[in-house]
């Protein structure tokens, strides 16, 4: 990798400033994701900023409001926590299946909300891709099963963190913190899908930017949530398509719903088409499988993804199911 | 001749024996070629082609020569010369650091003329693809092979069964990857290697740097897998001398991840068009396959065909084609996980159209004996009698399925070890040959032969291996030889020196030979008894030290083995689980159960992966592997790992190897349990939820 100067902030005020606004900054966390792309010259900060060296971040505390998760709280921190496995299962079932335990160890929720593509064309050194300022996407008219079928173009990355489908599903706002100070918006807002003036971001973070904490609203009666992955290797993988449900019933009736799904855009894919189908309604196995239709309805597949329609569809059905059992 | 005797009235021979090395290992006190650190040594690096096809017009190393902390580049190709795939070396570098080597390939300057390249199989063989070798065509001649009449054949088919089945590229992935640590002192050069074959390795540098062998010492104490990919220097080993002797200071010189997954070898795929036909009384008539595979930029692709079963007629015909990608190399029981899978399924195919059980049909074809004790055995254990009549009929979205695969590897040992059994006065006993522990134990299994011999326990017997030092040389360990080849001389070595010993103290007391007994730790002299030691310290100033001499008789080959696989395939998902894998696998006579049994699971776990997730990508537009790494490049990890029943059909006779053949049939049984349970046939390894799921759909 190359070289860069490493500062031990001891405040949080202090970051923005050390960030500066030149993009030449990074923040590191647990390192999982960055370490990894610095050694293959997919970043190349020139500084890193330390938050470790900052006391607190990794919190997590239940108010009259809900649930703070500090984002330097580790993903293993959130999978263990007994109100998040209660209240926000979703939550716990998504950073439980993150990578691998070590990676959960060290990984944190900032980081995993924060990680970039995996898109094999923008983790290859060589490739010029567009993500990283080339011009075109190498998936588009390359090898491209594990790439986006919904959100795509002009690049077609899927994004890969498990957290965030959960975290959007039940409703999670995120404060971040700059230079003007600090702000607090929905999660769902925070992504973005690529556009042609740019393409190389994944969300709204400024360069001088971090995520400090995300809030969960205070758990519905009567609700339950889950995430489904799937992948190709259980011990270790990125989602082929994942699922995160959060179902508020009534007997078998689902009052309200959010259906989120990862792996299939570039940003937690939201199927409101699936939900419609849902929402209000008594879930049948047949209404399951209207929803888990509408929810591909929409679905642009790649010359080697088409698979993942089938995936998706089969997953909203079996997401409905599971909310009636 | 010498003969093992019943194995079952040792106390150790084929009984449960802890790994000797085992609490160094998983202590971090065992010391692999990384974990050597010599003084003043320097790290090397080596800078790799990222284009897969061009001929280099210009190298410059001087940016790199200029950098402070760098000691040494030398070029890997000459200007002018054409590389030919992604990762070929360009040239290598010498550092105090790893980092400053890291930087200093960077720095190297070079440029190149691109030419048309192919990584793409169908493309390589199209009339329209660049010819990208100038020694042989992309596609070799065809190997032609021809048994019976198979057009009498075919008239006495009452079924035919066409298809074409395929494999991809696996990687050999080796958790140590290849390297060496190179140190002159004058004209002598001592290199530790990641190797499996000290001697073999030795003689390939003294041949490169046209030293006498005995001016080089190879030492590999520890190795962290070899698979068949690490049988001499190669180009990395070679330039980590060159760079040690021109520095004159010890280089280090590992391959990085992604040097090692595109460069160090692999298992070339294989595409199978295949014709078969039986009888409906369940005889296999006719066979015709074309086949071929690609190993890269190297030749060897194949597979083995017709394969364990008989058939009367057939007609063969392989050949290989070359990609611009780095050559495939031997791995683990080269072409017969590939003629394995395809084998497994087509009588798999057959046998359901002439509406015959699968495993009923195979018997009937398959002459060898111990393979049919072992298909009842496993059947048994698997529960072949719950197993679906109709092939996909079980209610439910998740469906399980069972499924059966067979495999056979000749291992049987040959000449060319020597091994020298000492006995100190002290009491202490010396094994020491010139054969490497690849992992499968055999430093372990010495200890037990020797022991057996002499009435101790392993832990008593210090084994020497894996360095050519003392000059006792013994072979590569390929080909499941190791354990045939060395065990014969290290018994006879440990006889001899027995001998010795009981000659000497029957002359020391003066009583016939026949009146002393070694046995369980002590000895007995007529109606004395001396402990081991004791008796070793009547030597006083002498040492027993004894070679060993071939025996033809305390070895054999041909290992048959059959496999069992329970899947549950989820058809929503495509997802495939594995619930139970029972291996049985003839072993010969046994010396260690234990590392026999982790030798079958490990075969198991490869062919796990080679099923279900390995599969190296190519892109066809930069011509770059996409997967060189451990993250997209899947081997199985412990949740991919079910239940692993290893039987050692233990035979009870003389000593063989195993290693190879325990991972050829894993493939076959696991496709064949796919397609038990969802009635629909996936032809294609690996089995993944894309192919699942699209098979279903066309189904």
């Amino acid at each position: 990798m190359e070289k860069f100067s490493y500062i031990n902030p001891a405040r949080l005020e202090q970051v923005p400033g050390l960030l500066k606004d030149d993009w030449q900054s990074k923040v590191i966390a647990g390192g999982t994701d960055l370490v990894g792309e610095m050694k293959d010259y997919i970043e190349s900060p020139k500084r890193l900023i330390n938050l470790k060296s900052i006391p607190g971040l990794d919190q997590i505390s239940a108010d009259d409001g809900g649930l703070t998760i500090g984002a330097m709280a580790t993903l293993t921190d959130i999978t263990e926590h007994s109100e998040i496995q209660k209240n926000y299962t979703a939550l716990a079932e998504a950073a439980g299946v993150v990578a691998s335990p070590q990676i959960r160890n060290v990984g944190t929720l900032g980081g995993n909300l924060c990680q970039r593509p995996r898109c094999w064309y923008y983790r290859d050194p060589d490739t010029d891709c567009l993500k990283k300022g080339g011009n075109m996407c190498y998936a588009l008219s390359g090898l491209n099963k594990y790439n986006a079928i919904f959100g795509g173009g002009p690049n077609y990355i899927v994004h890969p963190s498990d957290t965030a489908p959960a975290l959007v599903a039940l409703g999670a706002d995120v404060t971040i913190l700059g230079a003007g100070g600090q702000r607090t918006i929905p999660l769902e807002n925070f992504f973005i899908l690529p556009t042609v003036a740019n393409p190389y971001r994944e969300n709204i973070l400024e360069p001088n930017e971090i995520i400090t904490q995300i809030h969960l609203p205070k758990p519905i009666a009567n609700t339950t949530s889950f995430y489904i992955k799937l992948r190709e290797r259980s011990s270790f993988d990125f989602a082929l398509v994942s699922l995160a449900g959060v179902f508020q019933m009534q007997g078998k009736k689902c009052q309200d719903l959010s259906l989120i799904l990862g792996g299939v855009a570039p940003a937690p894919w939201r199927s409101n088409e699936a939900e419609q189908v849902l929402r209000g309604q008594v879930i049948s196995d047949d209404l399951g499988e209207r929803a888990g239709k509408a929810a591909v309805k929409n679905a642009d597949p790649m010359s080697d993804n088409a698979y993942k329609v089938t995936l998706t569809q089969n997953l909203v059905k079996r997401a409905a199911v599971m909310a009636v059992s | 001749m010498a003969e093992w005797g019943e194995a079952r009235k040792s106390s150790l021979l084929g009984k449960y024996t802890q790994r000797l090395s085992g609490p160094q290992k998983v202590t971090g006190q065992a010391k692999y070629t990384f974990d050597i650190n010599r003084p003043g040594m320097l790290y090397g690096r080596i800078l790799r082609s990222h284009i897969p096809r061009g001929t280099l017009t210009a190298l410059d190393l001087s940016p790199a020569q200029q950098m402070p902390g760098v000691k040494a580049a030398i070029p890997l190709i000459e200007a002018g010369k054409e590389i030919r795939y992604e990762g070929q070396e360009i040239a290598a570098v010498a550092a105090d650091t790893k980092d400053i080597a890291a930087d200093a390939i960077r720095a190297i300057q070079f440029d190149y003329d691109p030419l048309d390249h192919v990584v793409d199989l169908g493309e390589a063989m199209s009339e329209s693809s660049p010819q990208i070798r100038d020694w042989e065509n992309n596609q070799s001649d065809r190997q032609i092979d021809e048994k019976g009449d198979l057009q009498a054949g075919w008239t006495t088919a009452d079924a035919v069964v066409e298809a074409t089945y395929s494999t991809e590229v696996q990687v050999h992935t080796c958790l140590e990857s290849h390297g060496h640590v190179a140190e002159w002192d004058g004209d002598q050069l001592t290199v530790w290697a990641s190797t499996q074959a000290v001697f073999g390795t030795r003689r390939d540098f003294a041949r490169h740097f046209e030293l006498p062998e005995d001016k080089v010492r190879v030492i590999t104490e520890h190795m962290g897998g070899g698979f068949g990919s690490k049988f001499g220097p190669g180009v990395e080993g070679r330039a980590a001398a060159k760079l040690a002797k021109e520095t004159g200071q010890p280089v280090k010189l590992m391959l990085t991840r992604k040097g090692e997954q595109n460069t160090a070898g692999n298992r070339p795929s294989m595409v199978q068009h295949v014709k078969a036909g039986a009888t409906k009384e369940g005889k296999l008539v006719a066979y015709e396959v074309s086949g071929y595979g690609t190993s890269g930029l190297g030749g060897g692709a194949g597979f083995t065909g017709p394969y364990v079963y008989q058939v009367p007629n057939y007609r063969t015909e392989k050949f290989n084609v070359a990609i611009n990608a780095g050559s495939g190399r031997a791995f683990r029981a080269p072409r017969h996980p590939q003629g394995a899978f395809a084998m497994d399924s087509l009588m798999d195919e057959l046998a359901e159209k002439i509406g015959m059980d699968s495993l009923e049909f195979r018997k009937l074809n398959d002459p060898n004996e111990i393979r049919h004790a072992e298909y009842d055995r496993g059947a048994e254990e698997i529960g072949w009698n719950r197993r679906q009549k109709v092939a996909g009929s079980a209610p439910g979205i998740q469906k399980r399925g069972i499924g059966v695969g067979s495999g056979q590897w000749g291992g049987g040992g040959g000449k060319g070890t020597k091994a020298r059994v000492n006995i100190n006065s002290d009491g202490t006993v010396e094994a020491v040959t010139g054969t490497q522990d690849l992992g499968t134990g055999i430093r372990t299994a010495i200890a037990i032969i020797v022991a057996d011999e002499l009435g101790l326990q392993p832990t008593d017997i210090t084994v020497k291996i894996g360095d050519t030092l003392p000059g006792l040389p013994s072979g590569g360990s390929g080909g499941s030889q190791t354990t045939p080849s060395v065990s014969p001389v290290v018994k006879t070595a440990a006889m001899a020196a027995k001998e010795s010993l009981i000659n000497h103290l029957a002359e020391k007391v003066n009583v016939a030979a026949d009146e002393v007994v070694i046995k369980e730790g002590s000895v007995t002299i007529g109606n004395n008894q001396l402990s081991w030691k004791e008796a070793a310290s009547t030597l006083g100033m002498e040492t027993i030290s004894e070679e060993g001499s071939w025996d033809e008789n305390l070895r054999e080959g041909g290992a048959a083995g059959a496999q069992f696989a329970e899947v549950e395939v989820d058809t929503e998902t495509g997802q495939v689980k594995l619930i139970k894998i029972v291996a049985v696998q003839d072993c010969g006579l046994i010396i260690n159960r234990l590392a026999t049994e982790s030798q079958i699971n490990g075969g198991v776990i490869g062919g796990i992966g080679y099923a279900l997730l390995e599969d190296r990508i190519m892109d066809g537009q930069t011509g770059r592997s996409l997967n060189s790494n451990l993250i997209d490049y899947k081997v199985a990890g412990a949740q991919e790992i079910p239940e692993i029943r290893a039987i050692a059909h233990d035979t009870d006779r003389k000593v063989t190897g195993i290693g190879e053949p325990v991972t050829i049939p894993t493939a076959g049984a696991i496709a064949n349990a796919v397609y038990n349970a969802i009635g629909v046939r996936v032809r294609s390894l690996p089995i993944t939820p894309d192919k699942v799921l699209t098979a279903l759909e066309e189904a």
